[in-house]
């Protein structure tokens, strides 16, 4: 419980410093405003308009493989634990879990879903 | 929290006329002001450092003038700039999102500090699933990094938080699946445990502990979690050739900062979980016990940083099809083989 106590002390106290500096580099900086200066950098050239860029359906692709496979990578933690307990029948289950979903990463590099270019 | 208050001598005496509850608030203003310090001392100190190491790695000297010793007054007369400069935000930016992402990133990398033990009684929280909380903790600086990106409102660092969240995502697995060989070796997730059952010398370190695959699993650990904190040759989300300064290209000032300081204590922050799972933590390597934890660990966590800044100065940065290649088609794999060669090992020798 105190350990939960410390976790969110901290938190209160890590966003209170950050406010804390950022509020007096605002309030010690100079504030001197420009119509050249509050563009956006383009290396010279005229800004975009907002979200002047589409992207590739990459990643979007990227976000999903991730999440199964993330989902997977936390089982394993759990698993890891308590692995020398369970022994070779708990091995045995894990390699199966582990056997489909390595089959599908097998399916999505097949199809050309982890090609980039 | 209340074990430190009780273990800790000198603060146990001086505590000790005090209620309980009064005790407890104190050590943890204390803990807090430690940490706090630990991170701005480690990212002052380590800028200082690389503009050493890069100057010498190319024949040069570096920062010799402030401070007249070796420049090492650098990083402090650059902090003082850097908190008296404007903050500049671009007309078009999402003003409030662009204050908030330095703070998100800066938050995740002060909160990792939590549960790092220090010594054998020296640890702010020893939280009973360390090792989750801190992968879980750290990943929340890609949202920090993503909203800086979008909130900037400049295509340069659009593209840069798109590719930082492509490759914090695809880098989040092969270092999720590099920490299991560890866990398998000492069956808890608690950061001081792991760093109890190494025990003893070197040879009792994880990193022995499942043959070849433990060896292996700390080179992709140490390889994934490089470009988990976007260091080079993994730094795309901020390729200054292409991008400018990538996510942060709009920055100024003290949220600029807040960047660079997150970025030298997420570097820190994977070297320590490096050394608590594979390398022993704050033992020693002959197992003697006479140099205090804190030394012991601080010379471990500088020897990998050391190599982090070796590893910046002398290869070229990927490309992004290769980054992807080597997350999803090499590191991957490779980490499935790991857990299950370290597992077999583990049961069977």
């Amino acid at each position: 419980m105190s350990d939960n106590l410390a976790l969110i002390f901290f938190v209160i106290a890590a966003a209170g410093v950050a406010t804390f500096m950022m509020g007096t580099a605002v309030f010690l900086g100079p504030k001197r405003r420009h119509r050249v200066k509050d563009q956006p950098f383009a290396c010279g050239g005229l800004a975009e308009p907002y979200p002047g860029e589409q992207f590739p359906v990459r990643y979007y692709l990227v976000a999903m493989l991730f999440i199964l496979f993330d989902i997977e990578v936390v089982f394993l933690y759990f698993w890891g634990v308590i692995f020398r307990d369970l022994g070779f029948p708990g091995l045995y289950e894990i390699l199966l879990f582990i056997g489909v979903l390595g089959a599908g990463l097998a399916y999505v590099w097949r199809r050309g879903a982890l090609r980039w270019v | 929290m209340s074990e430190l208050a009780q273990n800790l001598t000198l603060p146990g005496a001086l505590l000790a006329g005090l209620s309980p509850g009064v005790a407890a608030m104190l050590v943890m203003f204390a803990s807090c002001a430690a940490v706090l310090g630990v991170v701005a001392l480690n990212g002052m100190f380590l800028v200082w450092w690389e503009r050493k190491i890069s100057a010498h790695i190319q024949s040069r000297v570096g920062p010799m003038t402030t401070g007249y010793w070796h420049g090492w007054l650098q990083s402090i007369a650059d902090g003082v700039k850097l908190l008296l400069k404007e903050n500049i935000i671009p007309l078009m930016a999402d003003r409030w999102l662009f204050m908030l992402a330095p703070l998100v990133v800066f938050m995740s990398a002060f909160m990792a500090f939590v549960p790092i033990p220090w010594g054998e009684k020296l640890i702010v929280a020893d939280l009973n699933v360390g090792v989750l909380y801190i992968a879980a903790i750290t990943s929340l600086s890609a949202i920090g990094v993503i909203m800086a990106g979008w909130a900037s409102n400049n295509k340069w660092s659009l593209y840069g938080g798109m590719r930082a969240a492509a490759q914090i995502v695809s880098y989040e697995i092969p270092v999720g699946l590099a920490l299991v060989p560890a866990l398998l070796a000492s069956s808890t997730l608690s950061m001081q445990g792991i760093v109890e059952v190494q025990a003893g010398g070197i040879w009792n370190w994880n990193i022995f502990a499942g043959g070849p695959f433990t060896i292996v699993a700390f080179g992709a650990l140490f390889l994934a979690s490089l470009a988990e904190v976007n260091r080079a040759p993994f730094d795309l989300p901020e390729a200054e050739s292409e991008l400018v300064c990538g996510f942060h290209t709009e920055y100024s000032g003290m949220c600029f900062a807040f960047f660079f300081l997150a970025e030298y204590s997420e570097m820190f922050v994977v070297a320590v979980v490096a050394s608590v799972l594979y390398l022993g933590g704050w033992h020693d390597p002959l197992g003697l016990g006479i140099l205090p934890g804190p030394v012991v660990l601080m010379a471990k966590v500088l020897l990998l940083v050391f190599v982090q800044m070796w590893f910046r100065w002398t290869f070229p940065r990927l490309r992004v099809d290769q980054l992807m290649y080597l997350a999803w088609k090499v590191l991957t794999p490779l980490g499935f083989i790991n857990v299950f060669g370290a597992a077999f090992w583990l049961i069977l020798v």
